[in-house]
Order: structure tokens, then C-alpha cells, then sequence
């Protein structure tokens, strides 16, 4: 029914088919290694190093805005707590986790792939990664402190007049680090989409996951270079004389605006839609369905994509220098997209057999989470109520909603594809109860932060007037913080309890997509065989072939033009 | 081939029909200056793919009855262990380190990244370890 042949997949000179790693082992193993699932592994743990480094200062400015005059840490270090939580955050957990991470290790099973294009450029990519994040965190070791400018370096308060030492230009260097290893795992993962797929993968039966990392890297192609020449820009500004963003020689402050928000606004796709892949398939998955209006998510995903590019001066409506309808239109237009991705994951679950498992509760978080993100988003794309809540606290709420929902959808994507590279299963019941902490703790952080906004508070401040509303709702905020960290100790604490204890088998969900088809972890190279690829669930087809005529597939017949029925 | 060169196409596309737009209606430099090099980074490629998967038979990737044998046959050169990505990305810190504390970091910094450059190549010629 099914052809099955021993995988002919084979790389350079091959000492024998089932060839088995032969390098190095230990520390020289992390260090030379061109696989890309060990590299993939290395990504993970250093960017959930840095969750939690971003994590803690988190939880030191929450514990600063618990009471009025909150005197916990001083205003200049409160003002380098929030710079390198965003910096942290954005730059250093969300996006490497993203592309860096779960995307390493599996869009080059999910296509069937020996290993990505251009290995050794995938293994200075995290080199990149690594030593830009040491670099951006080693500010805190200098005299004058990390860098204290926000995370969005605004042009004359970053200027050397305005934020002297080596603080900022630590953070200027850690970006361009890690923003050139961005770059070169994007080359790597169109190069591999593009050129690796196993025959009958074609481009419309890859894994939604996939699709959503092919324009994810196209994304940082167009994104990450105009930061770059922005960073290179700005360190010029700061140390060879140059006036660009400065007015008194004549440049443009609001350039490093326009500059910025460029790539900015991409970022903030370039952080979500992977973590809407791993959603879309922890779904599918789990309500034992097809992804419903497959192709309809490719089209919504390219579409967010292609506009996220002309929305970025929705971040500068207060500058007064900026088209607003033009901005304002494609900002709403956004919503059109991402409505049909919310219809879509809905009718992905509708009358499927659904397996709440720690994986999936995280994924509907998700998408709850992120509905409240994104609905308070369109508030915020028009014009004039930007101009209230603009730098208030409900900016803050917004992208707090979105970014909370990705830590869900990152959270889901380690408790549904862990199993699968390192071989054993997380604890469910501790998964389920980090579920309820994670996403009421978002909630109750976040909400109160709308309100905050909206009765006025401003953000980036480390004390504030005594009014009780502000104080209560504040307090309110903080216990969500701590009921969030609570979460991140519980999926610590989880890793740790079960560390190599219950062994997952190749395909503990009864998956659909190629990572399930090998074995757990994957051998060298991947695969030792392929199913025939039919549709865009292979592995299902081949364990059920009672349930082949699915609605993607073309004629149901074998290699041999054989009808099945 | 034929799919990866409409997407790129496509993005050109609507880049071109956005810039338009932006100029005509924002005259704003940078965003539209931004916007046309996106549209080039749509064109470029797309045009590249759509010329060659015009002259190229279809691939076994692109064939939705291929069977895996049709795989079969070397796939690409895999490099195996390599110290070179390493050497290369200190020497990068080691440069970006340069540029907060001083220009004498660039002599590691650069000797690192020129050793790599061309360990890397040397590597490549002989075909890697697998």
C-alpha cells in the first residue's frame, strides 16, 4: 500500500548506511559539532537561560512597582532592569528560541532532510547567538551599568552626550552579534526549504510549521539588515562624529525611528509566527484532525507577513511626522489575516477527538491569550486612541497579552516535540498544573495593566504618585508576575524530576507530520527510511491508512499508479 | 521550483504596488527607500528561481507522485565536525569586543576570523570529516 525504502538519503562518502556520528564527544562535541540537533539542543538551553534571566528581572521590577515608592532598586537601575528585560526578551529569548531553536532542530526532519543546508554556517550562527547575548549582558559588569536607553535605543537619548559608556555600546555590539546570527539562520533555513525536501514533499504538503519558518526566514532577510546598518549608524553617531540621527548637525532623530520600527515591526512577526506553526500543528495533533483550511493558513501567513513590512510607523503616530491612514489602514488590515488563523485553529478543534494533554492546554492558552493581544492591538491601530494610551501602560498590557501567549506556544512546542529530541517524555501532571499557573498568572498580570493604561499610568517609571487605584491594580499585577515565575520554577523543576525517566517510543502522540516517522531522538542524518509522502501527514497516512482520503490529497494511488480501493 | 518563485515574485510584487502607493501619497525617504530594497529582495531571487525552474526538469521534490528511490544518489556534502565555526564566531566577539574596549582587541579578533576564513576553506577542499 505504502512504499517503504531504505532511506537513500546519503551525504559525502559514506562509510555505511546506517552511519553513525563519529565525532568528538563531551565539551569538544559542543563545540565542533555541525548537527543540527545538537546545535538546535545548544539554542534551547541558552534561550531558556535567558527566559529566565529575562524572567528574573522581570520579577524585580514587578516587586519595585508593588508600592508607590518602591525602593527595591535605584531609578538609574530600574531604568537598565526594563532596558535589558525587553533586550533580554526580544532579542535574546523570544526570536533564537524561535528560529534558533525548535526550527533548527525540526524543519529539517518536518521536510525529511539529513541536516540543514549549510551546517557549518548553522553552527557560527549560534556562536553568534552565544557570545552576542554575553556581550549585551556583560553591561552590567561595567562601571556605568547596562544600557539604560529602552529597548528601542530612541536616537538622542542614545547618543554618547545622553548615555555614555560601555554599557550601551556592549548592547550595540551583542546586537549586531546576534543580529548576524539571525541573518545567516535565515539564509540557512530558505536554502534548506528551498532545496532539501524528500521527493513528494512538494511545497504544499509541507507542515505548517515549516511554512511558517520558510516566511519567517524570508521575514529576517528583509528585517534584520536595516538594524544592522541602523546599529552601525548609531555607533558611528556615538564614536566617529557623525550627525545622522543628531539635530545639531543637521540629521534626522526620528531616521533611527523610522529605521528601527522597519525591522521592529517585522521582529514582532518574525517572534510570532513560528510559535503560530507549533499552534497549528500541537492542534492538529491533538484533536486528531487535519489542520483545517490548510492552505488558507499559508495564505494568512503570507499575507501577515507581506504587510508587517508596511505597518511599522503605527509605533510613531505621537512623532506627528507620519502618513496615519496610510499606517493605520495596513495595521487594521493585519487583523484580517490573523482572524482567519484564529477561525482556522477554532475549526481545527471543532468536532475532532480532543487529548487535552499539558501540550494542548498550552495551545489553546495560546490562542486565547493571543486573541486578547491581538483585539487590543486593533484599539491601538487607530490613530487617535494611540494617541491616549500611547506609552501608558495598556502599549504595555498589549504586547505583554502577545508575548505571554508566545511563552505558551513555546511552553507547548517543548512539552510536544521534547520527547522527540531528546528522547523522553516531560511529566504530564506537573505540565498540567504549570498550565493553570502560566496561563492564570498571565491573565492576572496583564489585565490589570489595561486598566493601569487606561486611567493613565505611564510606562518605563520606577515610582509613582500615591493613588490607590494605581497601587491596588499594580499589587494585582505583581501576583500574576509571581504566580509566572511560579510556572517557569514548575517547568524547571519538571525537567529535572523527569530527566531520562519515561522513554517516548518514535511517536508518542500518534502524530502526522515526518519528525514522528524516526526515531526519538533522531539518528545521524535523521532518517533511516521515508514513507511515500502523499499529503502534508505522512506519518499518519502511513499508520492509518484506513483514514487516506483526506481532503489535501491528490488521487489516492501509490508509486505504482495502483488505486488503493 | 516553480512555487518557491511565485512566493518571492509575489512579495516583489506587492512591495512594488506599496511603494508606489507610500510615495505618492507620504513622499517620506526612508520608508520608501526601505520599502523599494524590499521589493529588490523579492525580484532578485524570484526572478532566479523563476528563470531556472523554467529550463530545469521538475525535481523529485516537486512531483507530488515521487517515490523516495527517486531520491536516491547524493544529496550534498554534509561537512562533519568542524572547529572552524567556532574560531570564526570568537574572532567576531572578539572584533564586536573591539569596538567597546578598545582597537588592540582587534588583533585577536581579526587573526581569529582570518584563521578561520581560511581553516574553513582548506576543510572544505578536503571534504570535511562525516
Amino acid at each position: 500500500m505504502v512504499d517503504i525504502l531504505e532511506h537513500p538519503v546519503s551525504a559525502h562518502d559514506l562509510p555505511d548506511p546506517h552511519h553513525e556520528d563519529h565525532g568528538p564527544t563531551g565539551i569538544l562535541k559542543w563545540i565542533t559539532t555541525t548537527d543540527h540537533k545538537v546545535i538546535g539542543l545548544s539554542y534551547t538551553v541558552t534561550a531558556v537561560v535567558m527566559l529566565v534571566i529575562g524572567g528574573v528581572f522581570a520579577e524585580i521590577i514587578r516587586a519595585q512597582l508593588a508600592s508607590p515608592n518602591g525602593t527595591l532598586v535605584s531609578l538609574a537601575q530600574y531604568n537598565e532592569l526594563f532596558t535589558m528585560h525587553g533586550s533580554v526578551m526580544i532579542y535574546l529569548f523570544a526570536g533564537p528560541f524561535a528560529f534558533g531553536a525548535l526550527a533548527n532542530i525540526m524543519v529539517p526532519i518536518q521536510i525529511g532532510a539529513p541536516d540543514m543546508a549549510y551546517p557549518r554556517l548553522n553552527a557560527l550562527s549560534y556562536w553568534l547567538y552565544l557570545t552576542g547575548a554575553i556581550t549585551m549582558l556583560s553591561g552590567f559588569f561595567t562601571a556605568g551599568g547596562a544600557a539604560n536607553f529602552g529597548w528601542v535605543a530612541y536616537a538622542p537619548l542614545s547618543n554618547s552626550l545622553n548615555t555614555p559608556g560601555a554599557g550601551a555600546d556592549l548592547w550595540i555590539g551583542g546586537l549586531l552579534l546576534t543580529g548576524f546570527s539571525a541573518i545567516f539562520t535565515g539564509v540557512n533555513l530558505v536554502a534548506t526549504i528551498f532545496y532539501l525536501r524528500a521527493p513528494g514533499m512538494t511545497m504544499f504538503r509541507m507542515p505548517i510549521f515549516t511554512w511558517n519558518m520558510l516566511v519567517t526566514a524570508i521575514l529576517i532577510l528583509l528585517a534584520f539588515p536595516v538594524l544592522t546598518a541602523g546599529l552601525i549608524m548609531l555607533y558611528a553617531d556615538r564614536h566617529f562624529g557623525t550627525h545622522i540621527f543628531s539635530v545639531a548637525g543637521g540629521g534626522v532623530p526620528v531616521l533611527w525611528q523610522h529605521i528601527f520600527w522597519f525591522w521592529g515591526h517585522p521582529e514582532v512577526y518574525i517572534l510570532a509566527l513560528p510559535f503560530f506553526g507549533m499552534v497549528t500543528e500541537i492542534l492538529a495533533v491533538f484533536s486528531r484532525k487535519p489542520v483545517f483550511g490548510y492552505k488558507g493558513m499559508i495564505f494568512a501567513t503570507l499575507s501577515i507577513a507581506a504587510l508587517s513590512l508596511g505597518v511599522w510607523a503605527h509605533h510613531m503616530f505621537t512623532t506627528g511626522v507620519v502618513l496615519l491612514p496610510f499606517f493605520s489602514i495596513m495595521s487594521l488590515l493585519i487583523a484580517v489575516p490573523t482572524g482567519i488563523k484564529i477561525f482556522n485553529w477554532i475549526g481545527t478543534m471543532w468536532r475532532g477527538e480532543v487529548w487535552f494533554s499539558a501540550a494542548m492546554l498550552m495551545a489553546i492558552g495560546f490562542v486565547i491569550t493571543f486573541l486578547i493581544g491581538g483585539l487590543t492591538g486593533i484599539y491601538l491601530a487607530s490613530p487617535p486612541l494611540d494617541f491616549f494610551t500611547h506609552d501608558t501602560y495598556f502599549v504595555v498590557a498589549h504586547f505583554h497579552s502577545v508575548v505571554m501567549a508566545l511563552v505558551l506556544a513555546g511552553m507547548a512546542g517543548l512539552y510536544y516535540w521534547g520527547p522527540k529530541f531528546t528522547g523522553y517524555l516531560l511529566d504530564e501532571r506537573i505540565g498540567k498544573i504549570q498550565f493553570w499557573f502560566l496561563f492564570i498568572g498571565t491573565q492576572v498580570f496583564t489585565l490589570p495593566l489595561y486598566l493601569l493604561g487606561l486611567r493613565g499610568m505611564p510606562r518605563r517609571m520606577a515610582i509613582y504618585p500615591h493613588d490607590p487605584q494605581w497601587k491596588f491594580l499594580n499589587d494585582v499585577s505583581t501576583v500574576g508576575a509571581v504566580l509566572i515565575g511560579i510556572s517557569t520554577i514548575l517547568f524547571v523543576v519538571n525537567v529535572v524530576v523527569s530527566w531520562k525517566k519515561h522513554p517516548a517510543g518514535d511517536n508518542p502522540w500518534d502524530g502526522q507530520t515526518l519528525e514522528w516517522f524516526t526515531t526519538s531522538p533522531p539518528p545521524h542524518h535523521n532518517f533511516y527510511r521515508l514513507p511515500a509522502i502523499r499529503s502534508e501527514r505522512p506519518t499518519w497516512d502511513y499508520n492509518h491508512p484506513e483514514h487516506r482520503a483526506i481532503p489535501h490529497a491528490p488521487a489516492p494511488v501509490t508509486a505504482e499508479t495502483e488505486p488503493v480501493r | 521550483m516553480k512555487v518557491e518563485a511565485k512566493i518571492l515574485l509575489s512579495l516583489g510584487l506587492f512591495f512594488g504596488l506599496m511603494v508606489a502607493v507610500y510615495w505618492n501619497w507620504g513622499h517620506e525617504n526612508a520608508g520608501s527607500v526601505m520599502m523599494f530594497a524590499g521589493m529588490l529582495l523579492g525580484f532578485l531571487p524570484g526572478a532566479y528561481y523563476y528563470w531556472w525552474s523554467r529550463r530545469m526538469k521538475p525535481r523529485p521534490e516537486d512531483d507530488p507522485n515521487a517515490t523516495q528511490a527517486q531520491g536516491a544518489g547524493v544529496v550534498g556534502a554534509f561537512p562533519g565536525t568542524s572547529i572552524w565555526p567556532f574560531t570564526l564566531g570568537m574572532g567576531s566577539f572578539f572584533t564586536v569586543l573591539a569596538l567597546v574596549f578598545g582597537i588592540w582587541l582587534l588583533v585577536p579578533g581579526l587573526a581569529l576570523v582570518i584563521w578561520a576564513l581560511f581553516g574553513g576553506v582548506a576543510e572544505s577542499r578536503r571534504g570535511g570529516k562525516v
